[in-house]
């Protein structure tokens, strides 16, 4: 007999089982009856008119079932993939959207850009026939480079796109943050660049559909972090067909990162082939294909500047951004750079007044989206600089000036000037915490040790706050949302006493089989391994919104709650009747109904059998049966944060920042599961030191070419290079979710970054250094060190 | 990729009258790097020849006053292998150091040789060791050999059998590694040999390349502090995305320095 493993418990995960033996179920492990193979013909230029597609020789070649191209897309009058957000520009207009389209019309816009679909017998006769696919392109001028692209005479993605512009955006009183400058002592100023990063889930992205003629329905497995979504924009918007009529399956899914959390052409397009050629049909990307369509991350140029009064307290933040949308808008695209990331500004401080301009601009280059942290990273990196730079100009200690200002604890709810409410934190709690783990007060003996061995030593600190849980959807629905925000559970009791759960998230590594089968093990007081969790299945089930934004636990784990809490209310009143009790004397304890203050109970398991075998049941008032389900809407975000310390060494002779400290101690309020939530902070932590100090996705300026297209050149973080990490909770439960829960799938990327390049620049502060930008790779800091040497050697 | 057939020859002249009369065939080694290329479709092979049953390219073995390792043999078993520690214990090193470990227990001596990629880490091994290719047809010394970007001194059909490396008195390597691709950045093997000291450096525009300021400098005094001051001209590197032409120049010498003081501790005192 298993036994109940409830919240607080670390078991190990249930997924695991199948992933480590081999017996995981993958798009690309699908094979469906008379399976035919699809290849992409992508546009190898930036920037290009389209002359002419001649896929006469293709058609020809052998085992050819298809060549589809734009003019096939336009004739069946198929819809271009939707924008899910609208911003506004400050001038009041909705922002530029151009269309989309799903197979390049008339123009392509980046390299790797649609152009035509070869569906043959064979994926090798699939790849030969794209090869023969004779494409006439006019090549145009490209710019890849957000400064390039807002100047007068760039050249321009789109006629009626003047200047680039999607939309000139702003967040807070401008009025009143100048004002707040001419009271300034001091003002802080800082450009970085924020780089562009590609996220590169293990598994590349995969569709397999079907359509069957009997029924008029149609299958896309595709490897998607929120299938119900992509049923909807598919079938609604781009495919016109009913929505009833479209099942979308995302089975086991090798990672995402956000990469996978948008609705893709290809699903789209291979869908509708399905229907066309009659065959079911698989794209498999490979990894070259991923680096040129897989949406983007970051690519943001700022320039900052603070003001603080005499004492180094903060007066007033102006922010400008510029922030690359590549070549079309995906899903969420313009929402990121803006509703994501200037309302985090405030950071873990009291900053009274923030202005924030955000100029969201189109380039040659591949649309960028969310990636893991989506807005916050960036927003985190610009405040934890900034507050590093302005400490150093005024003499004050950097753990003094966050002290300084940070948001007390009592302070909490805390309005921030720039729409958020952060309802619970305790910033210099955590601060403390990781002073005394990262051993703050030994770093000077540290330091000296390795400067005897020649190198360069450095700590950077990151206190930082995000919002998460995405979202509240009137809020949302404010800031241009054109969807809802909610999470739906139901908890399917079967009448051993079993648990089903259907949820609408999605589960792509974060543990969601195990942390889910807690909640309801904690709730019902079944057994661990009595709880099966399912999801990414729409036609098992009922709606969801899936999992991005550090939300499935929050928003979908409330939903779960709530149904739940459901299951516990019916059973109260089977038990009630067959107890002969009334309701309100029912008590429910570690998995047993009893009448209060007697021995005299019922299992669960007896309830859930009496409600499937209702012949001693309450029929006139009780429908029988033990499921319910829940629908979940936050009424605001939850704001996770806490405090990390980075420790380095510099090598000054190669330029090498090696990572030898590193320190986390985060608020992320209840902890479900502590196994897991280390794990995603150790995860997140490495991907925000991978952009920190290796990642970047480069860009040729004037071909327009991706320059990492590989593993060879886009260097991905690596277990050899990870520092042991020192990591812990230190939680204020939030205070609306259920649970107090607050997410914790983002944070690590999102207080990294800031804590790795806050160090590397006190590694090199000796030499006048202020700011290095990311990725801080050996070649840029021997560049610094060098340049910071040279007006030293002229002395 | 492309289909192609498929070739295993057990005899040496077999191989090489399969890679003679079929044209636009390749000889296969460990195909770390011309499986890729198949696969990306960057390159075609109607036929490739599979040098892995060639007993005359398997084995590492002391010949005389070098150590001779079969073409076939891959950097994982140099790595490993006793002989090579005790003879050349900085050509161990390089070996076990080359990718990760799928690569190395894959990837070939002759493979690295024969591709002569300019980033690859043997030939400033083979270069500063003065060693000596041994292939199907002849035996072409090491300063012979190497001829440029990808390019080397062997015929369409020629295959390398083996690479005979004079054991030094003392040799060491160092590197900066690219952080994505892994493969050296800039790196510098040195060697203090019978012919004299022999100093060769990797990641040049056109590949492997000697060092004649270092070898007079370091046969004056074979020390790190030698090296010092040497000035190396940036022309001879190409700038990328991951490392301009000055950084790499700069590079040379502070390998160069490395590589002299990891010799000196693999030698062990005097
Ligand atoms: C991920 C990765 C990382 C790597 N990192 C490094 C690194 O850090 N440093 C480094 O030096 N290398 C590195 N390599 C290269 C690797 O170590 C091999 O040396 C290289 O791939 C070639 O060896 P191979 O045996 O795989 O040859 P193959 O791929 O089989 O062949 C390569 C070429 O040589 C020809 N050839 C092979 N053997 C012979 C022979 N005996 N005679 C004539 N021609 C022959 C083939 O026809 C082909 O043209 C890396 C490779 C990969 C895939």
């Amino acid at each position: 007999m298993g036994k109940a493993i409830g919240i607080g418990a670390a078991p190990l995960r249930k997924e695991d089982f199948r992933f480590l033996t081999g017996r995981g179920n993958y798009v690309s492990d699908l094979k469906r009856p008379d399976m035919s193979y699809g290849v992409f013909v992508r546009s190898p230029h930036a920037h290009a008119l389209l002359t002419g597609i001649d896929a006469s020789a293709a058609l020809a070649a052998p085992g050819v079932l298809a060549v589809l191209t734009g003019a096939d897309v336009a004739a069946d009058d198929l819809g271009g993939l939707p924008c899910g957000w609208g911003i506004t520009d400050k001038s009041g207009e909705p922002m530029k959207e151009p269309a989309f389209p799903l197979l390049a019309q008339g123009k392509v816009r980046f390299v790797g850009d649609m152009v035509a679909f070869v569906v043959a017998e064979t994926l090798e006769q699939a790849h030969d026939a794209a090869e023969l696919v004779a494409v006439g392109y006019d090549a145009l001028p490209a710019v890849v480079g957000v400064l390039d692209a807002v100047r007068d005479g760039a050249p321009l993605l789109f006629d009626d796109v003047p200047g680039n512009l999607c939309a000139d955006w702003e967040l807070g009183d401008r009025a009143a943050t100048d004002l707040a400058f001419t009271r300034a002592a001091h003002v802080a100023r800082l450009s970085l660049v924020n780089n562009r990063l590609i996220g590169n889930p293990m598994e590349p992205r995969a569709a397999v559909a079907e359509y069957n003629a009997g029924t008029g329905h149609y299958t896309l497995y595709s490897t998607s972090q929120f299938p119900h979504v992509v049923r909807f924009l598919m079938s609604a918007l781009v495919l016109k067909v009913p929505e009833q009529k479209v099942r979308v399956v995302a089975p086991d899914v090798g990672g995402g990162f956000g990469v996978k959390q948008f609705h893709y052409g290809e699903e789209a397009v291979v869908t509708w082939a399905a229907r066309k050629v009659g065959q079911p049909i698989k794209w498999v990307a490979d990894r070259s294909e991923g680096f040129v369509s897989d949406r983007h991350g970051r690519d943001h140029v700022t320039e900052a500047e603070l003001a603080l009064d005499e004492t180094g307290r903060f007066l007033g933040f102006r922010v400008a951004t510029l922030a690359n949308m590549g070549g079309y808008l995906s899903t969420f695209g313009p929402n990121i750079p803006t509703n994501l990331y200037a309302p985090l500004l405030s950071g873990v401080y009291v900053m009274p007044q923030i202005y924030c301009n955000v100029k969201v601009v189109f380039t040659n280059t591949v649309p960028v989206d969310a990636y893991r942290g989506a807005g916050r990273p960036e927003a985190t990196f610009l405040v934890e600089r900034m507050v590093d730079v302005a400490a150093a100009e005024m003499g004050i200690d950097r753990v003094e000036i966050r002290r300084r200002n940070m948001i007390p604890r009592e302070a909490f709810p805390y309005q921030t000037p720039v729409l958020l409410q952060y309802d619970s934190g305790d910033p210099g709690g955590c601060l403390d915490r990781a002073l005394v783990a990262a051993d703050v007060a030994g770093f000077g003996a540290r330091k000296a040790a390795s400067a005897r061995s020649g190198k360069f030593r450095g700590l950077g600190f990151s206190t930082y706050i995000e919002a998460c849980g995405l979202a509240p959807s009137r809020f949302a629905g404010r800031l241009g949302a054109r969807g809802g925000l909610y999470e739906s559970a139901t908890v399917r009791v079967h009448p051993t006493g079993q648990v089903t759960v259907l949820i609408g998230t999605h589960n792509h590594g974060q543990g969601h089989e195990t942390t889910f089968a807690q909640i309801v093990s904690e709730k019902l007081g079944v057994a661990f391994e009595d709880v099966d969790i399912v999801f990414g299945d729409t036609d098992k089930v009922q709606f969801g919104m899936g999992t991005y934004g550090s939300r499935s636990l929050v928003v979908g784990g409330a939903a779960l709650s709530k149904a739940s809490d459901k299951v516990v209310a019916k059973g109260r009143k089977i038990a009630a009747h067959l107890l002969e009790a009334g309701e309100a004397d029912i008590a429910f304890e570690a998995g047993v109904f009893k009448v209060a203050g007697t021995d005299r109970g019922r299992t669960f398991a007896e309830i859930a059998g009496a409600a499937y075998v209702p012949h001693n049941y309450p029929l006139e008032i009780l429908e029988p049966g033990l499921e319910e389900q829940a629908y979940y809407d936050p009424v605001n975000f939850t704001y996770p944060g806490g405090a990390h310390i980075c420790e380095v060494e510099v090598d000054p002779e190669t330029g090498t920042v090696t990572i030898v400290g590193y320190t986390g101690v985060d608020d992320v309020g209840t902890v479900i599961n502590p196994m897991i939530v280390e794990g995603q902070l150790h995860g997140g932590i490495v991907q925000g030191i991978g952009q920190a100090l290796c990642e970047s996705a480069v860009y040729d300026e004037s071909s327009g070419q991706l320059l990492s297209g590989s593993f060879m050149d886009y260097c991905m973080p690596r277990a050899d290079t990870s520092p042991h990490m020192s990591v812990a909770t230190h939680s204020t439960l939030c205070t609306h979710t259920p649970m107090g829960v607050k997410g914790c799938g983002e944070v690590g990327t999102i207080g990294s970054p800031a804590a790795v390049i806050n160090a590397v620049v006190d590694a090199l502060s000796h030499l006048g250094v202020t700011h290095v930008d990311m990725p801080a790779t050996s070649n840029r800091i021997w560049r610094v060190i060098q340049n910071a040497a040279l007006p030293r050697a002229a002395e | 990729m492309k289909a192609f057939d498929y070739h295993r020859p057990a005899a040496v002249g077999e191989a090489a009258a399969l890679l003679a009369t079929l044209a636009d065939s390749r000889p296969l080694a460990g195909g770390m790097t011309l499986l890729p290329t198949l696969k990306l479709r960057l390159a075609e092979a109607p036929a490739l020849i599979d040098l892995s049953r060639l007993s005359e390219a398997r084995g590492i073995k002391q010949d005389g006053d070098a150590l001779a390792v079969g073409a076939m043999t891959c950097h994982a078993d140099v790595a490993a292998s006793p002989l090579a520690k005790a003879l050349i214990p900085g050509l161990a090193q390089l070996a076990g150091s080359i990718g990760d470990p799928a690569v190395r227990n894959r990837g070939t001596i002759g493979g690295s040789l024969a591709n002569n990629d300019p980033s690859a880490d043997y030939p400033a091994a083979v270069l500063a060791l003065g060693a000596v290719i041994v292939t199907s047809r002849r035996e072409i010394p090491a300063d012979d050999y190497f001829v440029g970007l990808f390019e080397t001194a062997l015929e369409p059909d020629e295959i390398i059998l083996a690479v005979r490396l004079p054991v030094p008195r003392a040799a060491g390597y160092a590197k900066l590694r690219n952080p994505a691709s892994r493969f050296p950045t800039v790196g510098v093997f040195v060697a203090d040999t019978s012919a004299g000291v022999r100093v060769a450096a990797n990641g040049f525009a056109l590949g492997v390349a000697r060092l004649p300021e270092f070898e007079s400098a370091l046969a004056n005094h074979f020390a790190p502090d030698a090296v010092a001051g040497i000035h190396v001209d940036a022309e001879a590197f190409s700038s990328d995305i991951h490392a301009e032409a000055a950084y790499k120049a700069h590079l040379v010498g502070v390998m160069a320095r490395r590589a002299v003081s990891t010799a000196l501790e693999l030698r062990g005192p005097p």
